[in-house]
Order: C-alpha cells, then sequence, then structure tokens
C-alpha cells in the first residue's frame, strides 16, 4: 500500500504528454501501466489486453476494424478548410491548417467511407482528434452532409463516429453553423426511414455533442469516454468544486439516459452489425 | 442613472453639462434655452458620431449593455402587454433563463420565446444571467410544438452568454437539448423568425436560433464562443478579447456579409437602450414585414427552404 493514491486522471495531463497512436515497437497502457507489443496492442484494437484502457484511434484505425475486409471507398476526401474569416491567432489558421495537413496526412477532422459492415451496406464518418482537436469547422459539417447523401443514395444507414473538442473556433461563425447544418441533414436522411447510429468516442464535448452526436437513433459510446457538453474545467470552474468521480464518463452519460449501450471496441463491429440488422426492411 | 460605457465618455460629458445648464437655469432664473439647445444639438451629433463607428468590441460592449432592453421588455413592448407567460418544461422545473408564451401581435397571435436576463443583481441571479440549462431548451421546444399544433408562428429573442455549463446541465443532458432542437426547429412547420437581441454565444443561442428568416440588432454578436473565452484559449490569456472580437468576425454587419444570417434591424442613436418606444417599433415592424412574407409560402416550401439555408452554410476549398 502506498502513501499517496492518485485520484483524479486526466484532467491534469499536460498536452505533452496526449499521443494519438503511441509510435514504436512498444505500448504502454496509460491506465495499468502494462507494457505489451505495438502489434498485440493493434490486433487486439488499440485496447489495453490487461485492463481494457481504449487508446485513442482515427479514421484509418475505426475504418480498419469495422468494413468487412477493411475495404472501403473513400469520399469527398480532397476537401479542405477554406479559411473564410482569415483568421489569425498566434498562429495563422491557413498555417494551422497545412502543417496539420503535413503532419497528420489528413485533410481536416473528419473523413467519410462507404462500404460493408457484415455485408451489409453502410456509410461512416469519422472524425479524427488528432486534426486540430477533431473540431468541427466547415469541413467537417460539409463531409457530414456529402455522407448524408451518400447513405441516402444508396439507401443504407448513415453512421458517425465522434471524437472532437467541439467546434473550430478559427471558423467562427461558420463553425457554429455546422451543428445547425448536419442536425438539418440528419432531417433528410430522417424523413427517408434511414437508421442513424451515432458513436461516441473519447473525447466528445462541445458543439460535436450538442448536434449531430446526440442526435443518433441510436447512441452508443466506448467504455470510459469522456462526453459532455461544456468540458469538465469549465464545469470545474463553474460549480467551485470538485467534480464527482466518473463525472462525463460514458458510463455516467448512460446512467443519465442518454446513450443506449456502451460496448467495446472489440466488439464493436458484431454489435453495430446486429443494431443494423434489426433496423433494416428485410428483417 | 445612466451607465455609460467608456468610449460614451464624451457622450457623458455633454449630458453632464446639460444638466449643469437646467439646473443653474432653475437656480438663478436666467434664461439658457439656446445654450442648452446648442449642446442637445452637439450631443445628438456626437452619439451618432461614436455609434457609427463602433468596433467589434465597442460593440460587444453595448451588446451587454446593462440598461438595453430584454426578452421580455420586448414582448410586452411589441404586444402591448397582451401576453401571456407560459412555464415548464413538464419534465423537470421551470427555467427561468427562458421564458416563453403567446402575444397578441396586430390582433395576430404569435409564440414568443427567448432567453432573460435580469435587470439588476438579484433578478440576475434569478434568471441564472440568461444562461439556460437543459429544461430551458426543452421548455422552448415544448412552446414550439405547442404553436405548431395550433398553426401559430414563433418569434425567438437571443440573448445569451451561453447554455449554462454546470454539473445539473450535463447530468441532464444539455448537449443532448441543443441537439434536438437544432433538429426539430428544422421541420417546424409554422414561420419561424430568430432575432438576436443581445448576446448570441454559441450553441446556447442556437438553441433558439434555427429559423426562417435569423436577424441581428445593429449593436449585438453572434460566434461560436465570447471574445472572452476565445482569448483565453487561443492567446491563452484574458488580454486579447479586443483582437479576439475582431478576428471571430462577430458583428451584424460580417455575418451578414458571410450570410449566416438573414437580415440586420437598425437601432435607434445611441443603441436599443437610448428609445425603448423606437427598437419596440422597428423590431414590430420587422416582425409583422417578414411573416408576411413567410405566411404567403406553403410550408413544405418553407421547411425546405429553411433546411437549404442552413446546409448552405460553410466554405470548403476542393483540390
Amino acid at each position: 500500500m502506498s502513501w499517496f493514491k492518485r485520484i483524479k486522471t486526466g484532467i491534469t495531463t499536460k498536452s505533452m504528454e496526449k499521443k494519438e497512436i503511441p509510435e514504436g515497437l512498444w505500448y504502454q497502457c496509460p491506465e495499468c501501466k502494462s507494457v505489451m507489443t505495438s502489434e498485440q496492442h493493434a490486433d487486439n484494437q488499440w485496447v489495453c489486453g490487461n485492463c481494457g484502457h481504449h487508446e485513442k484511434i482515427g479514421s484509418r484505425e475505426y475504418f480498419f476494424i469495422l468494413f468487412d475486409e477493411h475495404e472501403y471507398e473513400e469520399v469527398a476526401e480532397n476537401l479542405t478548410s477554406g479559411d473564410p474569416l482569415s483568421f489569425t491567432d498566434t498562429k495563422a489558421y491557413k498555417d494551422r491548417i497545412k502543417t496539420t495537413i503535413a503532419k497528420t496526412g489528413l485533410k481536416d477532422a473528419i473523413r467519410v467511407g462507404k462500404g460493408e459492415i457484415e455485408g451489409q451496406k453502410a456509410v461512416i464518418a469519422c472524425m479524427d482528434f488528432g486534426f486540430i482537436g477533431g473540431s468541427m469547422g466547415s469541413v467537417v459539417g460539409e463531409k457530414f452532409a456529402i455522407g448524408v447523401n451518400e447513405a441516402i443514395k444508396h439507401d443504407c444507414p448513415f453512421i458517425c463516429i465522434s471524437k472532437s473538442g467541439g467546434a473550430r473556433m478559427m471558423e467562427a461563425g461558420f463553425s457554429l453553423m455546422q451543428m445547425a447544418k448536419t442536425s438539418a441533414k440528419l432531417t433528410q436522411l430522417a424523413e427517408k426511414g434511414l437508421p442513424y447510429v451515432s458513436i461516441l468516442t473519447n473525447p466528445t464535448t462541445g458543439g460535436v455533442t450538442a448536434s449531430f452526436a446526440m442526435l443518433g437513433d441510436i447512441n452508443i459510446a466506448e467504455p470510459k469516454a469522456l462526453i459532455g457538453f461544456a468540458g469538465p474545467r469549465v464545469v470545474k470552474e463553474t460549480i467551485g468544486k470538485d467534480l464527482p468521480e466518473g463525472f462525463q464518463s460514458s458510463e455516467f452519460v448512460l446512467e443519465h439516459g442518454f446513450l443506449d449501450y456502451i460496448v467495446s471496441r472489440n466488439e464493436i463491429k458484431s454489435k453495430l452489425a446486429m443494431s443494423l440488422k434489426m433496423f433494416s426492411p428485410n428483417s | 442613472m445612466i451607465t455609460y460605457l467608456d468610449f460614451e465618455a464624451p457622450i457623458k460629458e455633454l449630458n453632464e453639462q446639460i444638466q449643469k445648464l437646467k439646473e443653474s437655469e432653475v437656480k438663478t432664473g436666467v434664461d439658457m434655452s439656446n445654450a442648452i439647445k446648442d449642446l442637445e444639438a452637439a450631443l445628438v451629433e456626437k452619439t451618432k458620431e461614436i455609434y457609427s463607428n463602433l468596433d467589434p468590441w465597442q460593440r460587444v460592449q453595448v451588446s451587454r449593455h446593462p440598461d438595453r432592453p430584454y426578452t421580455i421588455q420586448y414582448i410586452e413592448g411589441i404586444t402591448n402587454n397582451q401576453w401571456i407567460e407560459l412555464h415548464g418544461d413538464r419534465t423537470v422545473k421551470d427555467d427561468k433563463a427562458m421564458v416563453g408564451g403567446f402575444g397578441m401581435l396586430e390582433g395576430k397571435s404569435v409564440m414568443f420565446i427567448g432567453q432573460q436576463k435580469g435587470i439588476n443583481t438579484k433578478m440576475r441571479q434569478y434568471r441564472n444571467f440568461g444562461m439556460a440549462n437543459p429544461e430551458g431548451y426543452r421548455k422552448a421546444l415544448r412552446l414550439m410544438k405547442l404553436a405548431e399544433k395550433f398553426n401559430k408562428p414563433i418569434v425567438t429573442f437571443i440573448d445569451t452568454p451561453g447554455a449554462y455549463p454546470g454539473l445539473e446541465a450535463e447530468e441532464r443532458g444539455q448537449g443532448e437539448a441543443i441537439a434536438r432542437n437544432l433538429f426539430e426547429m428544422m421541420k417546424l412547420r409554422v414561420p419561424v423568425i430568430c432575432i438576436i437581441i443581445g448576446e448570441g454565444a454559441s450553441g446556447g443561442a442556437l438553441g433558439i436560433g434555427i429559423g426562417d428568416k435569423v436577424l441581428m440588432l445593429e449593436n449585438t454578436w453572434y460566434s461560436v464562443i465570447s471574445p472572452e473565452s476565445c482569448s483565453s484559449i487561443l492567446w491563452r490569456s484574458w488580454d486579447h478579447k479586443v483582437t479576439a472580437s475582431k478576428a471571430l468576425k462577430l458583428t451584424a454587419d460580417d455575418m451578414l456579409q458571410n450570410k449566416l444570417i438573414d437580415g440586420i434591424i437598425h437601432e435607434p442613436v445611441g443603441g436599443a437602450h437610448a428609445n425603448r418606444p423606437e427598437i419596440f417599433e422597428t423590431v414590430k415592424h420587422e416582425i409583422l414585414k417578414h411573416l408576411n412574407e413567410l405566411e404567403s409560402m406553403n410550408p413544405s416550401d418553407r421547411v425546405n427552404k429553411r433546411i437549404e439555408k442552413f446546409c448552405a452554410m460553410g466554405v470548403v476549398v476542393n483540390n
């Protein structure tokens, strides 16, 4: 037994220490500290074999996990941000976009793929937290819209995997209106009677939570993801008290009635496929 | 007691001079009407001059002016007090930061909904500074559905520093409440007009902001974040709020230019608080004008046009 016990995680982590996908041959779980090879970790869908910690992964990994034979066709892959406001903070937004594209190999914070999930056609939009915190600007809204159009065109379900800090400040009013735009597109999908499944992963906050992430015909989440409207720091400052343990975790959000179920990444494909089957007109 | 903003110092000075002359006129019995008239003319000119050159940060300050009329005052002014407030979301409680009810507008029944700020310290707390909880958004939606059921148009007044970021708000699904409103408002079969009368901060504003016509009063702001919070996040200090207010392009002019709103409502010289009867009359006139146009459309066309309008927002590059 130790004298000091760590009771809080997450909030105090410096951004320096946060990594999208660990590099190198070995992976050490940040939760239980157990060590495994990166290959073992990837084979287990980037979930710790010991404690079940779900490492943050991006659209490439989710598409790899979900689509049959890991095959899919990417849609609207070349869209990039137009910097409508010529925004500059400590750095010009244009340059920020350029460096992030170079660093991540991604064009923006969402990718859309179409393929099959256990033999059922589906369109999946998946956010990438590595691209400016998965923030939602015009490109996220537009690609989400194109994804919905594809689902309508192919008469198939639409799935969105959210992983985002919220709206992208550098597009200000434009990014705010992406909340409206994505919700508007979902009314069109609903009109056609096509299912929308929202998958919330760590973290999903702000304008994304307050629009498409919470609008699923079913909302599902990975275990222990941070899900909320206001970030935990803001809530803490507002109430002037420490937050209860597990506040804004998937389990907390499920308990309060805003999720349909929580599923481990190891079982997400089969459970998602079964859920889609239950929406299908052929079942 | 009039509250002056820092850039209104010349206005304050002129007002004080006028006041002094009037007092000495009473005391001494000497006629000073000419001097007073000159000063009053100078005051109008000065006010016009200052208010026609406001920078974005100054507009943000005017939008938060403590004397500015709030939602209930607009509703009372526009309906000539012919309105009945309706309470509660039918689930949890009655949110005092969000108000609504049917009111009579030139013999026409209209559903009015909006965030409500308090007029003094006690009331500001009571109204939670105009920051609604999930039950506020759900109350708003309940009232909108009620209006739709009886085929009455909806007018929302937006004036909020944001949706409340509290613990209970998270427990009761602040995100879901706002998201649900965005989705449902898109499909409302009655005309919806949204007017930003003060602060239009982020999702908290948008949660009652999906309309066929979205209008901003001249001295208001509407954006994804307040200049202060933007400064603290992007510049990591509160000192860049003026720069942030410019960068965010949050004024009515900017928002209209970027086609993110549908129109601007001009305020009296010196801002909405300088002449309440005038701003109420202007807003009433604007509502009637737009309702006239919107009611001539068939509901399905109106809904489709609303959805298409929001779907067209955004700027992307296809490489």
